[in-house]
């Protein structure tokens, strides 16, 4: 078709238009089903750290810049438990969100990843069931773990080949442990968390072993 | 041209990926395994077919000088569609395509197959030619993320050979993307020509 100024601000008007309008429509009828999917799929992340409960309520929190949110899960005899969502910035890929279920005497009963980056084979092994990270920590009081990989002179293991994933893993889960503290009121005010990486002391162990860390 | 040679050209003859080379960036990104591969591919065929369509019915409408951004709109909205919908009603398959879907705008064989197919051809064929490109660029993908993931992570399909530990790691990272894509074409067009 010969291009005209007439005809060719016309069609490109009427197609934005229609296109804009379309766009809409799909918006206005997805927009509630988008949300309950996004409630439904919080709801069952919270479930899936936690035992059986009736209802939650949500706080938040902010620890070292970032939000952090609290799911206190409660039946008819009390709190059942607390379900933070916490995340790192410190993974090999980027961002690591994930939900971390503490019982209110503190133990950790579960962790679930919700989103991460990292190197498919290697970093990625931390949404495994049963991973060395999950079970270094599952089902122990949060309140006595060092949260820190042996290769830093912590008690936890680390995945192979994953230093820095791991790394950021219990960043992540150190993070969600200080939530937990303000939220069951043993603390009223978040510390901040660095412990995860590598501190100064052992500076000299981690430059030898830089050689054979991956990720 | 019959409607199945249509068809088969996409995944032969004009494979958007070792023939074509068009849309590197998505390939190389995403092919980390066979599955994220797969999952790109079949996205954009979805895509690819609507667009192709509604671009081949609207063809006689569009003044050439405003074709390339009249094409885009449609790409864009339908992506934007596409997204919503699965975002609302298949929320599993969103968990796990997701993050490929806004990359679908950039996809240029999306623009491309608009701009050298669907423009100039009828409806019925511009549907077949984005079914042929689909299949061709899904097949390319999970071809070379299945590499990627043997040789990387000594996986298949997400399967444990038991031999992780034996693997070079730069398969899965970017400079091994680039490798096996290169061999993968070599073969390919080398197959191709007989």
């Amino acid at each position: 078709m010969k291009s005209t100024l007439f005809n060719m601000v016309a069609v490109l008007f009427t197609i934005t238009l229609i296109a804009s309008a379309g766009v809409g429509a799909v918006n206005m009828i997805t927009e509630e089903p988008i949300a309950a999917a996004k409630a439904q799929a919080t709801t069952e992340a919270v479930a899936n750290v936690l035992p059986a409960f009736d209802n939650n309520e949500v706080q938040e929190q902010e620890i070292d810049g970032m939000s952090i949110k609290v799911y206190t899960a409660m039946n008819a005899s009390g709190v059942v438990g607390y379900a933070v969502e916490s995340m790192t910035k410190n993974g090999f890929g980027g961002a690591i969100r994930m939900m971390v279920g503490f019982l209110p005497d503190g133990k950790i009963y579960n962790v679930n990843v919700l989103e991460q980056v990292e190197t498919p084979g290697l970093g990625t092994k931390m949404c495994d069931e049963g991973n060395a990270l999950i079970s270094s920590i599952k089902d122990k009081d949060a309140d006595e773990i060092k949260f820190s990989v042996k290769k830093d002179g912590g008690e936890l293991d680390a995945l192979t080949a994953a230093t820095i994933s791991s790394r950021a893993y219990y960043d992540a889960v150190a993070r969600a442990h200080q939530a937990f503290l303000v939220a069951s009121g043993q603390k009223s005010e978040a510390d901040g968390v660095t412990s995860a990486t590598a501190t100064s002391e052992n500076n000299e162990g981690e430059a030898a072993q830089k050689g054979g860390e991956n990720e | 041209m019959n409607k199945l040679q249509i068809v088969l050209s996409g995944i032969l003859k004009n494979n958007p990926t070792f023939v074509l080379v068009l849309g590197m960036c998505p390939t190389l990104g995403t092919t980390t395994s066979a599955i994220n591969g797969m999952g790109m591919g079949v996205a954009t065929m979805a895509v690819l077919i609507m667009s192709n369509l509604v671009i081949s019915l609207i063809k006689n409408f569009i003044p050439d000088k405003v074709r390339i951004p009249a094409f885009i709109v449609v790409i864009a909205s339908f992506v934007t569609i596409i997204q919503m919908l699965m975002q609302a009603y298949v929320p599993s398959l969103y968990a796990s395509l997701g993050v490929f879907i806004p990359l679908i705008v950039v996809n240029c064989i999306i623009l491309g197959r608009a701009e050298a197919f669907a423009s100039k051809n009828g409806p019925i064929d511009s549907i077949l030619d984005g079914v042929g490109i689909g299949i061709g660029f899904t097949l390319s993908l999970t071809a070379i993320g299945a590499v990627r993931e043997v040789l990387g992570s000594g996986a298949i399909f997400g399967y444990s050979l038991g031999i992780a530990d034996y693997m070079p790691l730069v398969f899965v990272l970017a400079p091994g993307a680039f490798l096996v894509l290169g061999y993968l074409m070599v073969l390919f067009n080398k197959l191709a020509k007989k």
